[in-house]
């Protein structure tokens, strides 16, 4: 073998075929006969595809207009959406007084995406909320300061789906990591309530549970005392999501080695400390990825109250699509609302795909 | 741990350790106390409802089914009319739930089996537009899925004189979807038969082929020749009965379609809402448990050269099935759970059906007891199941 000479080294460029452009589209789409013919028919189906919808969506749309103009129209009637934003975001609030709500849910926005960054969790943070949740209740009931009283029954649209959302995940939490500490108790009677509990609700429809807590309920409470319709709901949320959770968080704990135990034990530890401090911080961090799911779908499941009549934001939309003015136009309303809730969701399990990379330890 | 085996001063027996401190007495301690609890509070809660039940003169027990029902269900598997026994009406509401769950849970193990596979594709295009439809479907909560579903039905399709005609013998209007099917004929009967007998057969061909290619080597086409027996046979026998070929074609009479078959709207949104939801969580499942097959495998597969359809049948599929089955199952529960969204847009399901009769009888407790039960006992037979189903998967292991 000869050594290559200077001018022998000069650099040959690769076959076009396999850089740029065509290597990509050569890689991806035309790697073998029969993807070539799934990419042609793909292509030929969103061709004929597309180019209507994006006509009836941005063409042939109007977007602030009235719903006489709309009537005239081949496209999209984005204008249900500006004419009636108010009643699909604030429900029965009283006239006037919408700013109360729009400012409790921009706080908790703010405080959600505040407490966003692992660095700021910290115990003020945790009073920071407390005295938020304060503010936010008192923005919403009045009372105090000239605001009107508005009761639970007027609070509706976002900030109902909103309030059952976030405390529906916030109380349920706990109470599932507590009952999934019960399933592994050592205590007969403690095992059997946390089993029967979390199995029977995990075999019946959160609609059931809906029913039970607006029409069954009420038969429960000595005369005379009544629960709130709203609060009733919110407790049937957070007592189906935390059965849910609790079989995630068994999940966690079944995967922890014994050593574990054993090694908080010889140190001397008591049972809650062992958990607090050992167990606990492992299991529940292994367990974010599904504990988001659960939560996920918690939020998209408070939409079903609409079927007790109580107005979330799925309601107020299907309430003003029920004005004679603006029947036939549901599949814009839905869209928004259907867009409205993707980002919400996805900014979740995007966050929660985060924090799983920032709780990573390597080990 | 002994207690008693450590060596410890005279005076301090195992008397002397406080009861607090001792795990087992303070484990009973807690045991009473919840039990108590709990027990209280259901002394207390059925009291009041006793009480309550008094006072408002609401009947109790489940007398109410057996009397008329005097209400209308729009579909239905068995004849029902008004006249009718509540419990013939929900036995109508249990049947519809089977029905959609049963359709549903075929289609969507199809469809996201289809797109689990879909998004591991080397094509570009595929990939992308199975993880876009992956995201839009998990993120949109299904109640609004049906709503939107149900709109498209009613308020985007024309009436049954405009009907939508795409192919010949199929309809869609706002009153469904109307197709054509053959006129009945003995012949189709007799076609039914024959497939299942080779059907039949086939199971048996199969194993006794596996049992001779594990005794002697010799492969044995069973599959081939029962799929060529179970398309040939039945079309043997339907050109031996005369070769019908007439149709009931679904005509407008009036205001509405006579003959072939009607899909009704609200059925048809609530399976298309569950099947694209559904499948959206399965396909990810499906990926999952074919990601979870290392590389290899299959090489290994074609390294003892194996056919591909061998590799996916024989070394692919049985060890991809163990990690799929299981969260399968609960997707398959949360599919029949989730149908009883079909109370929102009045498809009449178990759920719906109860809740007609609660306002009609209100005995609410009876009512929402059914409703536990009834699913509790589907959820149960499903994961019983599909236990014994993975357990036999499992088995393969050695």
């Amino acid at each position: 073998m000869t050594q290559p000479t200077t001018a022998r080294r000069e650099q040959l460029k690769p076959p076009v075929s396999q850089i740029g452009v065509v290597g990509w589209l050569n890689a991806n789409l035309f790697n073998s006969w029969y993807n070539t013919a799934f990419t042609i028919v793909i292509a030929a189906v969103l061709f004929w595809l597309i180019p209507p919808l994006f006509r009836w969506t941005f063409i042939d749309s109007l977007w602030f207009s009235s719903s006489e103009a709309c009537r005239d129209i081949d496209g999209a009637c984005w204008s249900f959406i500006p004419n009636n934003i108010r009643f699909i975001f604030f429900g029965f609030f009283p006239e006037g007084q919408a700013w109360r709500p729009a400012l409790a849910m921009f706080l908790l926005l703010a405080l959600v995406i505040y407490s966003k960054e692992r660095t700021r969790w910290k115990k003020s943070l945790g009073w920071i909320w407390a005295a938020s949740l304060i503010v936010m209740g008192t923005l919403m009931y009045g009372g105090i300061f000239g605001m009107p009283v508005v009761e639970t029954s007027q609070w509706s649209g976002l900030p109902l789906t909103l309030m059952l959302s976030f405390f529906g995940m916030v109380a349920a939490y706990p109470l599932g990591v507590m009952l999934a500490l019960g399933r592994r108790s050592k205590m007969p009677a403690i095992k059997t309530l946390c089993v029967v509990y979390i199995e029977m609700i995990r075999g019946v429809p959160l609609i059931s549970l809906l029913f039970m807590s607006s029409i069954m309920f009420p038969l429960f409470l000595p005369e005379g005392v009544t629960i709130d319709k709203v609060l009733r709901a919110q407790i049937a949320i957070i007592l189906f999501t935390a059965a849910y959770i609790a079989e995630v968080v068994r999940g966690g704990l079944q995967a922890m080695p014994r050593g574990q135990y054993e090694a908080a034990d010889s140190l001397g530890l008591t049972y809650n400390q062992t958990m607090r401090l050992i167990i606990l911080p492992q299991a529940l961090k292994i367990v974010i990825p599904p504990t988001v799911g659960i939560l996920l779908s918690a939020f998209k499941d408070t939409s079903l109250v609409v079927i007790i009549a109580l107005y979330d934001v799925l309601k107020t939309t299907k309430v003003a699509l029920s004005n004679p003015k603006w029947t036939g136009y549901s599949t814009e309303g839905y869209i928004f609302l259907a867009l409205l809730y993707f980002i919400f969701c996805y900014a979740m399990s995007s966050y929660s795909r985060r924090l799983e990379k920032e709780f990573d330890t390597g080990h | 741990m002994n207690q008693n085996e450590i060596p410890i001063s005279p005076n301090l027996e195992a008397s002397a350790v406080p009861f607090w401190r001792d795990a087992g007495k303070r484990a009973l301690v807690f045991q009473i106390l919840a039990i108590l609890i709990v027990g209280g509070a259901s002394y207390y809660l059925y009291s009041n409802t006793q009480t309550n039940l008094e006072r408002q003169s609401i009947a109790t027990g489940f007398g109410f089914l057996e009397k008329e029902a005097s209400f209308e269900i729009a579909e239905s598997l068995i004849n029902y009319s008004a006249a009718d026994t509540y419990a013939r009406a929900l036995l109508v509401g249990t049947l519809n739930t089977l029905k959609v769950s049963f359709i549903g849970i075929i289609l969507t193990t199809l469809l996201g089996g289809l797109i689990g596979i879909a998004k591991l594709s080397s094509n570009w295009l595929i990939a992308k537009l199975a993880g876009g439809f992956i995201e839009l479907m998990q993120n949109i909560p299904v109640l609004l899925q049906l709503f939107f579903w149900y709109a498209i039905f009613y308020e985007s399709f024309p009436s049954p004189r405009q009907a939508l005609n795409p192919f010949t013998g199929v309809f869609l209007c706002n009153r469904g979807l109307i197709f054509a099917i053959p006129e009945a004929h003995s012949a189709y009967v007799a076609m039914g038969w024959i497939f299942l007998v080779v059907l039949i057969v086939g199971w048996f061909l199969n194993r006794w082929g596996y049992r001779r290619q594990e005794l002697t080597g010799q492969a044995f086409p069973a599959l081939r020749l029962t799929a060529a027996a179970a398309i040939l046979l039945p079309l043997f026998a339907w050109a031996l009965y005369g070769a019908p070929t007439a149709m009931n074609i679904p005509e407008l009479r009036g205001f509405n379609f006579q003959g072939g078959i009607t899909v009704s709207p609200e059925f048809s949104a609530l399976l298309l809402g569950l099947v694209l939801y559904t499948s959206a969580f399965v396909a990810e499942i499906v990926r999952a448990g074919i990601q979870s097959i290392g590389r290899g495998q299959i090489e290994a597969a074609k390294a003892i050269g194996l056919r591909p359809g061998q590799v996916l049948h024989l070394v692919v599929l049985p060890q991809a099935l163990r990690v799929i089955i299981p969260p399968l199952t609960s997707q398959m529960l949360n599919l029949t759970k989730n149908s009883t969204l079909a109370i929102a847009i009045g498809y009449a399901d178990f759920v719906a059906v109860t809740n007609t009769t609660i306002n009609q009888t209100g005995q609410a407790i009876e009512g929402v007891a059914l409703i536990m039960v009834v699913y509790l006992f589907f959820s149960l037979t499903t994961s019983v199941f599909m236990n014994w189903y993975n357990k036999r998967m499992a088995l393969v292991e050695r």
